[in-house]
């Protein structure tokens, strides 16, 4: 399977996962997903049959809520039955909201954020003190989670010690979980910022395979730079992409496709754009005559909370403007 | 329980202009009615606890009267030093409120289940500890607060607790409420799964077994004098709490009959069996799971007062 096919289908499980479940997330599962399905498709070393493999390459999902987006990475990679997918959040199942590892493939388990990159570090680490080159490190974050200041301290670790062997990706949407992040915390200029603390610094289009392909190219070459540096992969992204209402809508970090045009359109969408060769397990021939939203849907609506924020602060607290349902990438400050 | 809380405070807030809301990005539509209705009194400090807990120490030292705000154990275990040096040491007036003690975010996964908080806060020195177990013990507790000038740690459920009490009068920081008597076996208990106990007796009372009912909105201060004057008139004291038996409130309760001289009662705690949730599901799910739902309130009465 391809990296395009694999994030296909991991937006497709994606939705059906939060709709069965009611769960949250969706729109961070959708931004992430190109990222993972590289990362399963062309980066990673693993052997699914023996999920504990000594020289497979360690992974972690630091921003543990897009969980969904690695367990149907590892469940279509293998690891563990595609059906099992649909008992995400349910009673009994072992699918938690977020990353746990008593799932196979998962090397560690997260849902509080800041952690991932500290684990990582630990990690190779253990791998330069040992002089294992078998391996690398991969730690995925998001954005609103560099606002945690552990992830500071793990980046100031990892240059110190030179982990080379260590490879930061940030699915870099531009959004939290009220607003976008430059009406939360500003990162501005943040690639700088991982240049300040000394790592090497890769920016780049997270929801294009063939710039994310070149991207681990690049972090594959500076392992052999005389610097020893830790590489992070700024990945642009679009919270929500694939789905057009949900793109850069806040609104979706929390609410899930509901039963209706939500589900519907969701998935027509994505099947207006299935790559060759992907069979939908849920709904193979898509929706025929899908339902559609009216005037009195709540679509295409700024839903941030600093719009309904007028503080007297003496300084502007609204930094960006939203366009909800939006592909941009960028926005204007 | 998280709507009358956000209720509350906007209430007070408006006719209180020292106090301050900061959450560390959380609260999406729950907050929604405060910062429309009280902005200059909101700050969200992003996913940021360690600094959004100091931060509001630092605010408190200013004069006001601090809410953080989180879920789960981001308000709490995520920044324990800065609660311990920064606000209780300093006693400042930091109010710390967590949405979804216990099982209320179970789904989510093990770090989004809270169930290790109230023994840890309790540990703390100047730290009171609050644990609603309905909508109007939660508006109580945060009119009780505002009043409290001190540090306090707030656990609050998520929503769709049943109600218990029509009112409650000279409710006080430190005192227990007695919800029915009974013979032979009380009740304690603490927090959201009263729903549970609720449940639970009216299936004892089925069978014939009349246990008292106690709700305890507050796990420290303990209410020693309620404490010892119930257990000497029955012989069963059963504590339930959504959280691990170990430090939490029925360790509060049993650190204080211990000493009691003379004391022939003898006590169950209902909690978590000292693990951590592994298991996914919701809330009455992973209640039923680690014991302690109706059913094991109901089994672990009846088998003691088979024994006795």
């Amino acid at each position: 399977m391809d990296s395009r096919q694999l994030a296909w289908l991991i937006r497709r499980h994606g939705i059906e996962m939060t709709h069965l479940s009611g769960g949250s997330h969706i729109g961070a599962i959708m931004s992430v997903a190109d990222i993972i399905a590289v990362l399963y498709a062309d980066i990673l070393k693993y052997n699914p049959a023996n999920p504990n493999w000594e020289e497979r390459d360690r992974v972690i999902m630091s921003k543990g809520h897009a969980g969904a987006a690695v367990y149907a990475a590892l469940a279509e990679c293998g690891f563990f039955p595609v059906d099992e997918l649909k008992s995400h959040y349910q009673n009994g199942s072992r699918l938690s909201g977020h990353v746990s590892h008593h799932v196979p493939g998962v090397d560690f388990s997260t849902g509080s954020l800041g952690h991932g990159l500290s684990a990582a570090a630990g990690m190779a680490y253990i791998a330069k003190k040992s002089r294992d080159e078998s391996h690398c490190v991969y730690a995925v974050l998001g954005d609103g989670e560099c606002n945690e200041g552990s992830v500071w301290e793990a980046a100031l670790f990892a240059n110190h010690f030179r982990l080379n062997n260590l490879v930061a990706i940030i699915d870099r949407n531009r959004m939290q979980s009220m607003d976008f992040g430059e009406n939360t915390l500003e990162l501005e200029n943040f690639g700088d910022k991982w240049q300040a603390f000394g790592w090497n610094v890769i920016e780049t289009n997270g929801n294009d395979h063939n710039e994310l392909k070149l991207a681990f190219a690049v972090a594959e070459e500076n392992r052999d730079k005389e610097t020893h540096k830790p590489t992070v992969i700024i990945a642009s992204t679009i919270k929500g992409y694939g789905v057009s209402f949900m793109q850069n809508d806040i609104l979706w970090h929390y609410r899930f496709p509901h039963d209706g045009w939500e589900y519907d359109m969701a998935v027509t969408e994505l099947h207006n754009n299935k790559p060759d060769g992907v069979t939908d397990p849920y709904t193979p021939d898509g929706i025929l005559d899908p339902s559609i939203p009216d005037e009195a849907d709540d679509v295409g609506n700024d839903h941030t909370f600093t719009r309904t924020w007028n503080t007297n602060y003496p300084e502007k607290m609204r930094r960006v403007e939203a366009r909800s349902g939006s592909g941009e990438e960028v926005h204007e400050i | 329980m998280r709507n009358t809380f956000v209720k509350t405070l906007v209430g007070l807030a408006k006719n209180n202009k020292n106090i301050e809301l900061v959450t560390g990005d959380l609260g999406f539509g729950v907050l929604k009615p405060y910062w429309e209705q009280c902005p200059d009194q909101f700050t969200n400090a992003g996913i940021a606890e360690q600094n959004m807990t100091t931060l509001a120490a630092g605010m408190a030292m200013e004069g006001k009267t601090v809410f953080t705000y989180s879920i789960g154990n981001f308000p709490t275990l995520r920044c324990l030093e800065q609660i311990r040096n920064d606000c209780a040491y300093h006693k400042a007036d930091v109010k710390i409120v967590c949405v979804g003690g216990g099982f209320v975010y179970g789904s989510l996964g093990m770090s989004h289940q809270a169930t290790e908080d109230l023994a840890i806060l309790r540990a703390l020195p100047d730290v009171v500890v609050m644990a609603p177990a309905d909508f109007v013990e939660a508006e109580a507790c945060t009119r009780a607060l505002v009043g409290y000038k001190g540090t306090a740690y707030l656990r609050l459920g998520r929503g769709g607790e049943k109600r218990i009490h029509d009112r409650i009068d000279n409710f006080q920081i430190g005192k227990a409420i007695k919800v029915c008597e009974g013979e032979r076996v009380a009740i304690f208990s603490t927090g959201a799964v009263f729903d549970e106990v609720s449940e639970a007796n009216e299936t004892l009372r089925s069978h014939g077994i009349q246990p008292a009912i106690y709700t305890f909105p507050t796990v420290k201060p303990i209410d020693e004098e309620l404490i010892e004057n119930v257990t000497r008139e029955y012989e069963i004291i059963v504590t339930v709490e959504e959280h691990n038996i170990i430090g939490g409130f029925g360790s509060a309760i049993a650190e204080v009959m211990a000493e009691i001289k003379g004391n022939k009662s003898y006590l169950i705690r209902i909690g978590l069996n000292d693990v951590y949730g592994i298991r996914v599901g919701n809330q009455k799910y992973l209640r039923s799971v680690y014991g302690i739902s109706a059913d094991t309130i109901v089994s672990r009465i009846e088998e003691a007062l088979d024994e006795a």
